[in-house]
C-alpha cells in the first residue's frame, strides 16, 4: 500500500482544531447549517483536515463492518455455556 | 461446522422460539444460545477486554435471560433484549473492577489539546474494494481494545452495537454531551491507531 503525499498545512492550528472539534457532529449530520457551511469551506481549502475527515470516515466504515461479522465463539466457551445452562445433552459425548 | 450442532429449524420463527423458551423447553434454550451467543460474546469481550470475564458475562446473560424470559414482552427483538442484558452485565463487571484508574462516570474534559491529530497521510484504502479480511479485523479489534475504558464503552455501544448517542448516554449513566465528547475522542484515537497500518508502503 502506498500513501498519497499531502501538501504542507495552509491554516493556523487554531482554525483546524476548531474544525476538528465539529467533525463528529458533521459526520453524524448534527451540525447547524451555518457551521456546516463553515466546515465545508475549510475542508475545501485545507488538505490536512480533508485527509483527517476522509480517514475518519474510512475508520467508521471498517468498524461498522464488524457489526455484520461477530468474532467466532470459542468451542470450549460454548461447551461450558451449555454445561452451565444444564444443557449437557447437547454437548458431544467426547467433550463432556 | 464446529462446536455444538443444533437444528435451528425446530422453531420456525422468533414467536415459536419464545413460546418454547417460556415453556422451558431445553431445545428452545439451546437454539437461543446457538443463535445469539456469538454476538453476546462479542459485545462482552469488547466491553470488558478480558476473555475470562467475557465468559462470565456470557453465562450471566443467558442465565438472566432464561430466568426473566416470562417478563420479555416482545416489544423489541429477542437479540436486542439479549444485547441489553449483556451490556448491563458487562458494565457491572467494569464497575466492580478494583484499582481502575478512571471511573466510568468520571467527568470528561470538554475541550482541550487532546483532539490534535498527528497522522495526516491519506490511506491507500478504498472501501468498495476492501473486504474485511482477518488481518484487518485483528488490527481493528486490537485498536478498539486499546482505547481507554471510558472511550471504549461509548464507542462500542454507539458504533458497533448501534445505539443512538442518547441511548448510549442513558445506558452508561452519563450526560449526552459527555457521550458525544467521548465518542469524538474515541473516533479520532482509533483513526490515529489505524493510520500506520493503512499508510504503510506495500
Amino acid at each position: 500500500m502506498s500513501a498519497s503525499p499531502v501538501r504542507p498545512h495552509q491554516h493556523d492550528e487554531n482554525e483546524c482544531g476548531r474544525v476538528l472539534t465539529h467533525l463528529s457532529d458533521y459526520i453524524d449530520h448534527k451540525l447547524s447549517p451555518e457551521l456546516c457551511e463553515e466546515l465545508e469551506a475549510h475542508l475545501a481549502e485545507c488538505e490536512n483536515c480533508r485527509v483527517v475527515f476522509d480517514t475518519l470516515n474510512k475508520t467508521l466504515y471498517l468498524v461498522h463492518q464488524l457489526r455484520e461479522t461477530p468474532p467466532k465463539l470459542p468451542e470450549a466457551v460454548e461447551y461450558r455455556l451449555f454445561a452451565v445452562m444444564k444443557l449437557e445433552q447437547f454437548i458431544p459425548k467426547k467433550q463432556k | 461446522m464446529t462446536g455444538i450442532e443444533i437444528d435451528l429449524d425446530i422453531y420456525p420463527d422468533e414467536a415459536a422460539l419464545l413460546k418454547g423458551l417460556k415453556r422451558g423447553d431445553p431445545e428452545a434454550c439451546a437454539c437461543m444460545i446457538k443463535q445469539y451467543a456469538p454476538r453476546v460474546y462479542a459485545i462482552a469481550i469488547r466491553m470488558v477486554n478480558d476473555p475470562d470475564e467475557a465468559e462470565e458475562v456470557l453465562q450471566e446473560t443467558f442465565i438472566s435471560a432464561c430466568k426473566n424470559i416470562h417478563k420479555f414482552e416482545g416489544r423489541s427483538a429477542l437479540g436486542t433484549w439479549l444485547h441489553r442484558i449483556a451490556t448491563n452485565a458487562a458494565l457491572m463487571h467494569l464497575r466492580k473492577r478494583k484499582n481502575r484508574e478512571v471511573s466510568l462516570d468520571a467527568p470528561v474534559e470538554m475541550h482541550g489539546g487532546e483532539d490534535v491529530y498527528r497522522e495526516v497521510q491519506d490511506w491507500a484504502f478504498a472501501p468498495d474494494d476492501h473486504a474485511m479480511n482477518s488481518e484487518t479485523r485483528d488490527v481493528l479489534e486490537k485498536a478498539i481494545s486499546e482505547l481507554p475504558e471510558t472511550l471504549r464503552t461509548v464507542f462500542i455501544l454507539r458504533e458497533i452495537e448501534g445505539y443512538s448517542t442518547e441511548e448510549t448516554a442513558n445506558i452508561l449513566g452519563i450526560s449526552v454531551s459527555a457521550a458525544k465528547v467521548r465518542l469524538h475522542r474515541a473516533r479520532l484515537r482509533l483513526r490515529e491507531s489505524l493510520a500506520p497500518y493503512f499508510t504503510q508502503p506495500a
